[in-house]
């Protein structure tokens, strides 16, 4: 069908960014996804919310094949992530390609991730250097233009054990930012920081969706899901309860399970 | 009878027992190439998704961990003519001590693997690395931290170790002490010296394994960013 077919045009809004299509996934006996329908357009911002164990980060890993899935396909700009259709059954697909296909989302971490043995400056360097094998020069200064960006043009020497939680985060946004993403995932990217830390990278992020960067985003600030999501999504033991503007989730949620899940915040 | 200070000295400095050093040495220092490059191969391979590589590795480290060290040099050199293959002492030594580090290697190299956070590999698969890349530029370098220093160890154990050679008739430090005291009946003399040479050599691994610790431990906590690099970012004026 729609496999390998190249993207009309990368910035109709009418395309989506990441289309994801009846995605089951289970570990085991449990099953995690239970048949997911999402479409992301681009330069929106979709935040994933719901209780713990939902399946939202799962669904977030399964956008760039960091988990497997079941069954269903999800598709980045009209091409599948990790595998291929053959005679309608989903085949993984051989390791370049993968990691080729990887390179068209970013993914920031709960826990950062960053690499201890490289500075902040050669974090964001290493993937545009060593997988797209751009000239040093060029790479280095377009680093710390995205060091810049976030924040952190001071840090470039900086291992990541000198930084704190915020400033690592910070420097992993960049990181995922210098492959030049289409869209962005954020799993939990604040849920590890201290309180007072928090503001610094929900402020990069708010910045870059200012920018029209394409964000599916798991998290648990509500105020920023508030100011800055087009969408929230409520997800509940696998499935997509509910979906709407924040307005629409906050104020007027339909489904009983949604509410109860919210009154815990909003209390 | 006395100890005989005079003998040492003269062993000491003698080209005959300087040679054997020499040999000594060179073959820790082969032996122990071929353990890492074997090492590191059965580790990647016991860490393998698939199965079959696992139990090769498995099995390889099973064999020669499991059997002496001797046993295995003596079947090299004695025990392999009898199907017809002949080595000489020299590549019977070096094939049975790099053989036997390589399964101690793999055990070190597996646990530094193991030691790295699972994010590490997320992460770079994230930003596109495929599996050998990420390996080379990620995890390696990281595990290197921990594999190190049961690394010095395994070489002083392979410095020691290569002695057992002498029963090959591999001419290093030992067996050229040996035939001097067949000569001089100067037991106590003679394996004096050859003693202060192992200690030697072993003192020096020891330095520089520490250097090379400390090399490695960049990043770790509170280090100074690399010299090149630093001297880039200020040409960049970015760094006050």
């Amino acid at each position: 069908m729609n496999r390998g077919m190249p993207a009309n045009k990368p910035n109709d809004p009418k395309v989506p960014v990441i289309d994801a299509v009846d995605v089951h996934k289970r570990f085991k006996e449990l099953e995690v996804l239970r048949g997911i329908n999402l479409k992301v357009f681009p330069q929106e911002v979709v935040v994933l919310i719901g209780p713990s164990g939902s399946g939202k980060t799962t669904f977030l890993r399964c956008v760039n094949h960091l988990e497997t899935i079941d069954a269903g396909h999800i598709l980045v700009h009209g091409e599948m992530v990790g595998y291929r259709l053959v005679n309608g059954r989903l085949i993984e697909d051989r390791e370049k390609e993968i990691a080729r296909r990887r390179t068209r989302v970013g993914m920031v971490f709960q826990r950062f991730n960053l690499f201890p043995h490289l500075t902040a400056l050669e974090n964001v360097m290493e993937a545009p250097l060593h997988v797209r094998h751009r000239p040093r020069p060029e790479v280095e200064a377009r680093a710390i233009e995205l060091l810049a960006r976030v924040g952190l043009e001071d840090k470039c020497g900086s291992y990541p054990a000198m930084l704190s939680g915020g400033q690592q985060q910070r420097v992993a946004i960049a990181r995922a930012l210098a492959m030049e993403p289409e869209a962005m995932l954020f799993d939990e990217p604040t849920s590890a920081l201290d309180p007072e830390l928090v503001g610094e990278v929900l402020g990069v992020m708010r910045q870059l969706a200012q920018e029209g960067m394409t964000m599916l985003v798991v998290s648990h600030e509500m105020t920023f899901v508030r100011d800055v999501a087009h969408r929230v999504v409520f997800m509940d033991q696998g499935s997509i309860v509910e979906e709407g503007t924040a307005d629409d989730i906050f104020s007027h949620p339909k489904h009983d399970r949604t509410k109860a899940f919210l009154g815990k915040f909003l209390s | 009878m006395h100890f005989n200070f005079q003998v040492v000295w003269q062993n000491l400095v003698s080209p005959y027992i300087l040679g054997g050093v020499w040999t000594t040495v060179w073959l820790t220092l082969v032996a122990m190439a071929v353990g890492l490059v074997l090492g590191l191969v059965a580790a990647l391979g016991r860490i393998s998704v698939f199965w079959p590589i696992r139990g090769v590795a498995s099995f390889y480290v099973w064999l020669f961990r499991g059997t002496p060290l001797l046993v295995q040099l003596i079947l090299w050199y004695s025990g392999l003519p009898e199907i017809g293959i002949r080595l000489t002492g020299l590549e019977s030594a070096v094939l049975g001590l790099g053989l036997n580090e390589g399964a101690y290697m793999c055990e070190i190299i597996r646990a530094g693997l193991l030691s790295v956070d699972g994010g590490q590999m997320e992460a770079a698969k994230a930003l596109g690395m495929p599996y050998a890349l990420a390996m080379r530029r990620i995890i390696i370098p990281q595990a290197i931290r921990v594999i190190l220093p049961p690394t010095g160890n395994e070489f002083i154990a392979m410095l020691k170790n290569t002695s057992l050679v002498s029963v090959i008739a591999v001419s290093e430090l030992l067996l050229r002490t040996e035939n001097v005291i067949s000569t001089t009946f100067q037991t106590l003399e003679l394996l004096s010296v050859a003693s202060i040479y192992y200690l030697s050599l072993t003192s020096l691994f020891t330095l520089i394994q520490g250097r090379v610790e400390r090399w490695s431990q960049r990043g770790s906590s509170g280090s100074a960013p690399p010299k090149r690099q630093r001297a880039r970012l200020i040409r960049a004026g970015v760094n006050r």
